[in-house]
């Protein structure tokens, strides 16, 4: 029977690609591609129009690109080790990876969201989720590196997470996998009606943007899967997709999809805040990270918390619905109006929309098809708004472009499909390559995106690039979306697994990007504020060494007096205050990575040498005509020696 | 007279504007400088046109040997230059006042704009032998020694006014706000003069009350 499924699926998907491939060979002719050249073409020395941050997935970090070209920035670490600029490796950022499981130096880097104000961004910060350790960071927009990480406990797959309200008032972290809460030593097939889904709701302070594990909703055991903020008439509400309504705990991928319809979770938030801010909830003794990155003194300090308040929500009548919603949803996404819910149910052939006043009128009139763990369960055709007949297979995500239109990935049949939000007719149809997860529109979850382009995330390469073996980069394709048909543009390869993406004009952040630190707010605790000021100091076998970097020297540049089985710690102070002129610094044999400096930046690299010798330093970033003599020089004596320590540059 | 002797006394004080704009500008672009770093000559003393300019053009300039440039204390002209200034302003405003009190001659206003000028070509001078100095007197251990293709040690002098090619860097050297306004007060001291002038031919008669 199970097998009868899955080859109509497949057949279904062939006859797809093959419609798909007749499509994609009408369009193409030469005018067409010609203009597509165009409309992605940035010429040298000129900029893009937009930027967008996307997810890397299992890479951990976040990365940085242009739009239209398709061209890469950066890639900032964020959950992952980073060799590259030391992330992770430093003294002062290995408290960035702390959590309570230890220092985890990897994660799973998924939904990348921009700070709103009103609804509209706001390119303050920009917030990830971490899934495997759950975790959410959130991203300078002004440095564009990590300031802040938060484990979410309770939690494990945080992945209906890192959505913010229309104010960024919270954060939102919602969990996939449903775990025993507290954790504890119990039977797996005993999770039914046991185990607990967390969702989280972390603040964010609007001045400096950090973040307080407010609450946690412990939920039935269902899994979270994605979540979207209400915004202008639904501001105050939080809707996540669930499925595994059935529970179960082993082969999710039969036992958790017979249930004909799951649930999208609407949550009043601000209602439960009341209830809390009014001493409502329950204070649970709970481990958790808090590390903070401090941007003046350049160190990331971790914290470990104790306890967390849960509230249980039969305890908080009217706080939280079910709106029943077909095939295991996927995507769960709101209009820029805020009316519409858009539930993607990830095994069906259509769309399902829930209306928001709809919604407010069942609860009005208890429209209710009972309940599921005290939690009033809506009658589904009292809040459909409508269904989109897609025509496609798999929907996942939609994203709006703010002129009255939805745009939704297909991941079965591999397309991305516009339609009208009101009338649910679809308008166009484009296919991707291949299999496309998520897609992305700058703003397209706000109250104001910029709908000229939309980007396609896919999960399969295969025969896109050159091919570099069995592993692949995955591809996105960008669409023109300005007119009434979409128009595909530009196909690029991307880093990691883009589950996910946020985009902004350019002129939001442009203006605000730092050039560099100014080392008069260095406060750094081993900064060197002037080459005169470098030193070596010992503390037992701990060896400090206070070293300045200035285009193209170390000082000091020959240090002896170390011996073997020391900590030596190099505290490296970039002395430039000009754009773009980093330091880098590796020495041999060091057992961590090298460190980039950026100019006014300290950063601390540990080594501890084991042989006897002289050994070389050097600057790792090629900072000008003088790079290759940034060296310098330090003599390692036995642990019995008497050498006094010295230390000399220039004599 | 009376046209004139408002003039005389308007001209001096657009001087003023060089205790706070700058006198002179240097800048320098190279293809790796897309935003070009600049210094900013003031009477007394030289400014970054961006914060950080002047600590960068410093760490450029000791590839080539060049010493640091001058802070404030290290130049004598940055504290003179403030009093000549002053001076001047004053003696041009009290030329004005006895020129409205009919105590003095156009004449006057000439002396005082000869002076002015003649001042003015000095420190010309004086800042042009600075940059000569500063630009050839390098230090024999320079990173970078490079010669002219004549076997000449290259000079880094900046122009006193236009453009130059130095290695890679592009210096453009022109007068700043500062020295635009103490022009436009010169002017007015010249048409001050000329009115003068022309009130002396036209008003004979007052022309021998002011005698």
């Amino acid at each position: 029977m199970k097998k009868i499924k899955y080859s109509t699926l497949a057949l279904l998907g062939l006859a797809l690609v093959f419609a798909s491939c007749n499509d994609a060979g009408k369009s193409s002719n030469g005018a067409l591609s010609s203009s597509a050249a165009e409309k992605v073409y940035v010429a040298p020395g000129e900029q893009d129009e937009y930027y967008a941050f996307l997810s890397g997935g299992y890479s951990g970090n976040l990365t940085v690109y242009g739009l239209p070209s398709g061209r890469m920035f950066k890639e900032i670490p964020v959950f992952s080790q980073f060799p590259t600029s030391g992330y992770g490796y430093s003294e002062e950022t290995k408290p960035m990876l702390n959590t309570s499981f230890g220092f985890v130096p990897w994660d799973d880097l998924h939904h990348p969201d921009i700070s709103q104000t009103n609804g509209e961004l706001d390119g303050r910060w920009v917030f990830v989720n971490g899934n495997n350790t759950p975790r959410i960071a959130r991203v300078s927009l002004s440095t564009f590196e990590t300031e802040e990480i938060i484990e979410v406990p309770n939690s494990a797959g945080n992945h209906s997470s890192s959505f913010i309200t229309e104010n960024t008032e919270y954060v939102v972290a919602g969990t996939r996998f449903s775990v025993p809460v507290p954790q504890r030593d119990m039977p797996i097939n005993e999770y039914k009606g046991n185990f607990k889904g967390a969702l989280s709701f972390i603040s964010v302070a609007p001045e400096d943007g950090r973040m307080n594990l407010e609450f946690q909703v412990l939920m039935p055991g269902f899994n979270y899967d994605l979540s979207h903020p209400g915004r202008g008439k639904s501001h105050g509400w939080f809707f996540f997709s669930t499925y595994n309504t059935e529970e179960a705990n082993s082969l999710l991928e039969v036992m958790a999809s017979q249930n004909d319809k799951d649930f999208i979770a609407a949550v009043n938030w601000q209602k439960i805040e009341e209830y809390v801010k009014n001493g409502g909830g329950t204070k649970m003794p709970a481990e958790y990270a808090h590390n903070v990155y401090d941007e003046e003194s350049h160190t990331g300090i971790s914290t470990m918390k104790k306890e967390v308040i849960t509230v249980d929500p039969t305890k908080v009548p009217g706080s939280i619905y079910f709106l029943p919603t077909p095939k295991s949803p996927h995507g769960c996404d709101v209009n820029p109006t805020g009316e519409y819910i858009i539930g993607s149910g990830k095994l069906s052939a259509d769309i399902t929309v829930h209306s928001f006043d709809k919604m407010l009128a069942a609860i009005e009139g208890e429209k209710f098809d009972g309940e599921a763990y005290g939690i009033p369960i809506l009658n589904f055709e009292e809040v459909l708004a409508g269904t989109v007949k897609s025509g496609g297979l798999g929907p996942l995500h939609t994203e709006f472009d703010g002129k009255g239109n939805a745009y939704t990935t297909f991941f079965i049949s591999s397309e991305v499909v516009k339609w009208n939000v009101g009338t649910w007719e679809v308008i166009d149809r484009k296919p991707t390559y291949y299999s496309v997860g998520h897609l992305m529109i700058p703003g397209g979850n706000s109250r104001k995106p910029f709908g000229k382009y939309v980007v396609a995330m896919n999960k399969i390469t295969k025969d896109r690039y050159l091919p570099t073996g069995p592993e692949m980069e995955h591809s996105a394709q960008i669409y023109d979306i300005s007119g009434d048909k979409m128009e595909l543009l530009y196909d690029f390869p991307t880093h990691g697994e883009p589950h996910y993406a946020a985009g902004c004009p350019a002129e939001l952040l442009k203006p605000n990007s730092k050039k560099i630190y100014r080392l008069d707010e260095n406060k750094h605790e081993y900064a060197t504020l002037g080459p005169t000021d470098a030193r070596v100091e010992r503390q037992g076998n701990e060896v400090h060494i206070y070293m300045s970097t200035i285009r193209s020297h170390f000082t000091p540049d020959n240090i002896e007096g170390i011996k073997v089985g020391d900590k030596v710690y190099f505290h490296i102070t970039n002395q430039e205050q000009d754009f773009d002129v980093p330091h880098g610094f590796s020495i041999i044999g060091q057992n961590t990575s090298e460190i980039l400096v950026m100019p006014g930046q300290t950063k601390t690299s540990v080594w501890e040498p084991k042989k006897v010798g002289v050994w070389p330093f050097y600057c790792t970033d090629f900072c000008s005509a003088l790079h290759q003599e940034m060296q310098g020089y330090v003599r390692v004596s036995p642990t019995n020696s008497n050498i006094e320590l010295s230390w000399s540059v220039g004599e | 007279m009376k046209k004139a002797s408002i003039l005389m006394i308007l001209g001096p004080l657009f001087l003023l504007g060089l205790y706070f704009l700058p006198l002179w500008n240097i800048m320098l672009g190279a293809p790796q400088y897309p935003e070009p770093l600049g210094m900013n000559i003031h009477i007394d003393g030289i400014r970054g046109v961006s914060e950080f300019d002047i600590q960068n053009i410093d760490g450029l300039n000791h590839y080539i040997g060049m010493r640091t440039l001058p802070k404030d204390e290290e130049m004598w002209e940055f504290s003179a230059f403030p009093l000549i200034v002053g001076g001047m302003i004053a003696l041009g405003v009290l030329t004005g006042l006895l020129g409205f009190f009919r105590k003095v001659s156009y004449k006057w206003f000439f002396g005082w704009l000869l002076l002015m000028s003649l001042l003015g070509v000095l420190g010309m001078y004086d800042f042009n032998a600075w940059m000569v100095d500063y630009g050839t007197n390098l230090d024999p251990n320079a990173i970078m020694k490079l010669t002219n293709p004549d076997g000449s040690p290259m000079s880094y002098k900046p122009p006193l006014l236009g453009h130059v090619k130095m290695l890679n860097f592009d210096v453009t050297s022109m007068p700043a706000a500062g020295a635009w306004l103490m022009f436009v007060g010169m002017t007015l001291i010249l048409i001050a003069g000329y009115f003068g002038w022309k009130a002396s031919k036209t008003e004979p008669v007052l022309k021998a009350t002011e005698a």
